[in-house]
């Protein structure tokens, strides 16, 4: 067993897991943020993408002792005073999502890549989104989502 | 996963030592092969010894004609280093064309050579520039060092420290990514310094392979013409779902011209492709 001590969404928490936890098990079972998704077992979908120390990571392939001492950041941080972040309002008002299973991993990386490259150009989204899949593939109004949000944030 | 003891090194000695008590260990650095292969129950360490943060293992620096990055050196952070781009821009280019951003932010490159994938990228960029892979035990050549799908010159017990990139007067890298996974079908990367020119390709055969005809005809002239009449060996090429060996090898000589036109030219190449 390992004890883990982390900040979640600006939160301290411990916990005694298994030294075989993943971070993402950690966050939906133990911290019970079940926002985070887990859409694969081949690190390839990002639905189950967090910020860990502010960088974008696939939470199904960290182990929760790897984010020991770590400051995390999961969708349900995301919306600050009860207004939507930028990003997510984005999706919203851009219709960039259908069946909502990729939503969070993908605002988590949007919001991820958008810090380092505020604007963006569609190839740039595109390689800023390669670790990323939505299922309904409904990459157009993502992408569209994208160039708002930047918009937005830029302001 | 099967179960496993998970330690946090405080020290490249204390890992080594660890390695050295533990015959069933495994070294943990960025996790992004190593995760996948327990999740999929590929493997059972009794022990992962993680090295990831060690800062003893971090770390770019460029003097005397050498670039050295550390084990635990994460992609993203060779991807956007100041020193590599001005040393060897290409390299810090491989960097970032590696799978996605989540894997470049965990990701490190001596857990790419350790692990030496037949389709990875870095193996590739230390065979053409004739890396020194240096380790807690000893130095190792990177012509000595790759042996084949999956397999190094590394032993049992034997870490990564750092690796010393001697800086080339020019080089290039183009790969041929899997529209699915990112890894490459094919990736050359040429580096040329004086009249020797290395060319490694990735991707296309069971390891990565020096194509020795080509630098012979790129030494004479360094154009993307003199590979014209040559081709790569389809013999010993991979072969799946994905290409034949024959276009495998076609696909190592059309990367190699490119390769070869963005050094001669770089901004030139990089305008035709649209970027
Ligand atoms: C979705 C996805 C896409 C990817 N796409 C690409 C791609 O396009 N190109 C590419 O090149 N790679 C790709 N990768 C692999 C990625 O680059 C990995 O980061 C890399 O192969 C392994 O590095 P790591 O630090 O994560 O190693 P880990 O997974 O931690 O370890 C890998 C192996 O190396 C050993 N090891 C680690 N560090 C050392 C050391 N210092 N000394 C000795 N042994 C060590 C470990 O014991 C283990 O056996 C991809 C991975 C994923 C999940
Ligand atoms: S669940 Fe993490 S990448 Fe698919
Ligand atoms: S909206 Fe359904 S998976 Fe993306």
């Amino acid at each position: 067993m390992a004890k883990v001590e982390l900040k979640i969404n600006g939160k301290q928490h411990s916990f005694d897991v298994e030294d075989r936890t993943l971070l993402v098990n950690l966050i939906r079972d133990h911290a019970q943020l079940t926002g985070t998704h887990v859409g694969c077992d081949t690190s390839q979908c990002g639905a189950c993408t967090i910020h860990m120390n502010g960088m974008a990571v696939k939470s199904c392939t960290v182990l929760a002792g790897q984010a020991n001492g770590a400051d995390i950041t999961t969708i349900e941080g995301m919306a600050k005073d009860g207004k939507l972040h930028p990003v997510q309002q984005a999706f919203t008002e851009c219709h960039a999502l259908q069946c909502g299973f990729c939503t969070p991993g993908m605002i988590m990386a949007v919001s991820g890549f958008l810090k380092d490259n505020p604007k963006p150009t569609d190839d740039e989204i595109y390689h800023g989104l390669e670790g990323n899949l939505c299922r309904c593939t409904g990459y157009i109004n993502i992408v569209k989502a994208v160039k708002q949000a930047a918009k937005a944030m830029s302001k | 996963m099967h179960t496993f003891s998970y330690v946090k090194a405080g020290s490249i000695k204390e890992a080594g030592d660890l390695l050295a008590a533990n015959s069933d260990a495994k070294l943990l650095a960025g996790g992004m092969t190593l995760i996948p292969t327990l999740k999929a129950r590929l493997a059972q360490p009794s022990h992962l010894i993680d090295i990831g943060g060690l800062p003893e293992l971090s770390g770019i620096d460029a003097k005397d004609g050498k670039l050295t990055i550390g084990a635990a050196t994460r992609h993203v952070e060779v991807s956007r280093s100041a020193v590599v781009k001005k040393a060897i821009p290409a390299l810090a280019y491989l960097a970032s064309q590696i799978g996605d951003p989540q894997v470049r932010n965990r990701g490190t490159i001596g857990g790419s050579l350790a692990n030496n994938d037949p389709a990875a990228d870095y193996p590739s960029a230390a065979l053409s520039l004739n890396a020194t892979i240096v380790t807690n035990k000893r130095e190792i050549a990177a012509d000595d060092y790759f042996q084949g799908l999956f397999s190094t010159a590394l032993d049992a017990g034997e870490m990564i420290v750092k690796i010393v990139f001697p800086v080339p007067a020019k080089a290039a890298y183009e790969k041929f990514p899997h529209p699915a996974s990112g890894y490459a079908m094919a990736g050359a990367f040429v580096s040329q310094s004086g009249k020797d020119v290395r060319v490694a390709i990735t991707g296309a055969g069971p390891g990565v392979f020096r194509w020795k005809d080509a630098e012979a005809a790129l030494g004479k002239k360094l154009a993307a013409a003199s590979v014209e009449g040559l081709s790569v060996d389809a013999a010993d090429l991979n072969e799946d779902m994905h290409g034949t060996k024959e276009y495998r090898a076609n696909l190592a000589k059309v990367m190699t011209k490119r390769a070869v036109a963005k050094l001669a030219a770089p901004a030139a190449a990089a305008k035709s492709k649209g970027k």
